[in-house]
């Protein structure tokens, strides 16, 4: 069933008019399989995810989506209308700031529902049965569920970011440094969480981090970028035990120990 | 018959009539069309000064003066009531620019201008309703951004309506939306009926009088053509209500009304009175009594 990548991206490029924001990246996900995207600041990850996420268009090259009846769809060539139906329903966005990916202002249940009622849930008790369910699955109360995320600290606004993107069980999750800003206890149990939606729920996923042990974690296999070009990719545990670009080498060796 | 000479000196009469400038005019009537055209379709106009301020119904003034003509009878209400200051000016501005008709009486009027409310006869075909609006977009206290809101009106997600009102039952158990209460035109479009109480919205769906909403600072006009299907938005198990009032008018007796709260002294007595004052003076014309209008006959 799985003979057919998820998505193809290629030779994907994005100009900032002189400066290069990715150049001439390919490469192809798998259903179920995560894709870490690690570099340092400035190496166009998070360019070459937002081209790829259609949140950004590319200046050249081309990423196609399998769709769920099985066709590829050239993502650019897509009418609006279904990009934007594609993104609340078969993707995800997980934001590093979750500020961005919630709508603070309504509350948690709020949050989780609102995908359902863009796709036209219309019966209010449903809708709150599934959001209370998902925010058990994230480790969030019943009892917190019509607070707002203002009222939350930032691991739980994380989590309920994680939960408002898969309550409409996509098969694509995007995240953005998903860790970013949260202390190392607090980061670990994120991770464990995500790790396991990502299994239980067969999700795939592209994680763009500069946290390799993130990247460890999480992914199967991984791209290194540098000033916008792929160095190297190839399965995680193999770069990150083995690199072999020079620039890799210094990137694992730059971990510190404790 | 009219002879020639006499045409022209009712053409010359109403050239520049109604306060308005023919070009303003044309402008206006364009954005009108379009609105009748596109049900629900917020549509932008050159809003034009207005000599009140924003907010004292520049919008409806606008529509109103572009498609008043001389033969058309004008009643003007502000929260139900014909004698309220703003309805007052604004009967007496186009009595003074236009030189119409002006009336009180519901179904003698051809064009209603309003604020609030949908009088509470119900309205005939042929007769106009002019809604004064404030903020025409629905959406706009959830997405800021009038890029984003008419992108998803472009593409109809109005799932963030929904949230709205999820909001409001997680945090009063029903939906506590009042007033400016989202409705649906024709399966498309989804409209905010100005500020007026969901208890009027009923009225709007399948109307026979036309319904023109402008909103002038704002720069939209849009419409609900005659006969037009206008549904509340709502949950399956939270269904769309009206407010009840658990007792009559207390001047007319009128139940199944919209009533003001009135207070009548310092101790806390206060009375319930139609909204609408022409529905509620007709009423005591024909006899109609209430608990409070029968002590104030015998004084």
């Amino acid at each position: 069933m799985t003979d057919e990548p998820l998505l193809r991206v290629s030779s994907l490029s994005k100009a900032y008019g002189s400066r290069v924001g990715c150049e001439d990246v390919s490469f192809e996900l798998w259903p179920g399989e995560v894709l870490a995207v690690v570099g340092e600041s400035g190496s166009g990850k998070t360019t070459l995810l937002n081209c790829i996420s259609t949140r950004l268009a590319p200046t050249s090259g081309r990423v196609s989506y399998r769709m769920r009846e099985g066709a590829f769809r050239d993502l650019y060539r897509m009418s609006e209308a279904e990009r934007r139906f594609l993104m609340r329903t078969d993707w995800g966005f997980v934001h590093q700031n979750p500020a961005d990916g919630l709508r603070m202002a309504v509350s948690a249940g709020a949050n989780v529902g609102e995908r359902l009622m863009a796709v036209g849930d219309r019966h209010y008790g449903k809708i709150r049965e599934t959001a209370v369910d998902w925010l058990a699955r994230v480790e969030i109360g019943e009892d917190r569920v019509d607070d707002e995320p203002r009222a939350f600290s930032g691991g739980m606004r994380q989590r309920l970011q994680i939960a408002r993107n898969l309550v409409t069980g996509p098969r694509l999750v995007f995240m953005d440094e998903p860790t970013g800003g949260l202390d190392v206890s607090v980061q670990a149990r994120l991770l464990d969480l995500l790790r396991g939606l990502v299994n239980d729920l067969g999700l795939a996923a592209i994680v763009v981090t500069h946290d390799l042990a993130v990247a460890r974690l999480l992914s199967h296999r991984m791209i290194v970028m540098k000033d916008g070009q792929v160095v190297e990719t190839g399965l995680t545990d193999r770069v990150l035990d083995d690199p072999r670009a020079p620039y890799t080498q210094l990137l694992v060796s730059s971990i510190l120990q404790v | 018959m009219s002879t020639p000479e006499q045409t022209a000196t009712q053409n010359i009469a109403t050239y520049n009539f109604a306060y308005l400038d023919e070009q303003t005019k044309r402008m206006i009537r364009r954005a009108i069309l379009k609105g009748i055209a596109i049900p629900g379709y917020q549509v932008p106009f050159a809003s034009r000064e207005m000599p009140m301020p924003y907010g004292w119904g520049t919008g409806g003034v606008q529509v109103t003066a572009a498609i008043i003509g001389p033969d058309d009878v004008l009643k003007v209400i502000d929260q139900g009531a014909d004698d309220t200051t703003n309805a007052v000016s604004i009967r007496n501005f186009f009595r003074k620019v236009a030189g119409v008709e002006t009336t009180t009486e519901t179904a003698k009027a051809t064009i209603m201008q309003t604020r609030h409310r949908i009088p509470e006869l119900p309205l005939t075909e042929g007769q106009t309703l002019v809604y004064q609006v404030p903020i025409p977009e629905p959406l706009r206290f959830l997405e800021p951004r009038e890029t984003e809101t008419r992108m998803m009106h472009a593409l109809e997600e109005y799932g963030l309506m929904h949230v709205k009102l999820y909001e409001d039952i997680a945090k009063h158990g029903h939906i506590a939306t009042t007033y400016a209460y989202p409705v649906k035109i024709e399966g498309r479009y989804v409209m905010d009926p100005s500020p007026t109480p969901k208890f009027d919205n009923p009225k709007m769906h399948m109307s026979p009088a036309l319904q023109l909403f402008g909103a002038g600072r704002e720069k939209r006009i849009y419409a609900i053509p005659p006969f037009t299907d206008v549904v509340s938005l709502d949950f399956e198990d939270h269904p769309f209500e009206v407010q009840k009032f658990d007792r009559p008018c207390a001047l007319c007796g009128a139940e199944q009304v919209y009533l003001d709260e009135v207070i009548l002294d310092d101790r806390g007595g206060r009375m319930f009175v139609c909204s609408d004052t022409d529905h509620c003076e007709s009423r005591r014309v024909d006899g109609h009594v209430g608990e409070l209008g029968a002590k104030e006959a015998a004084e």
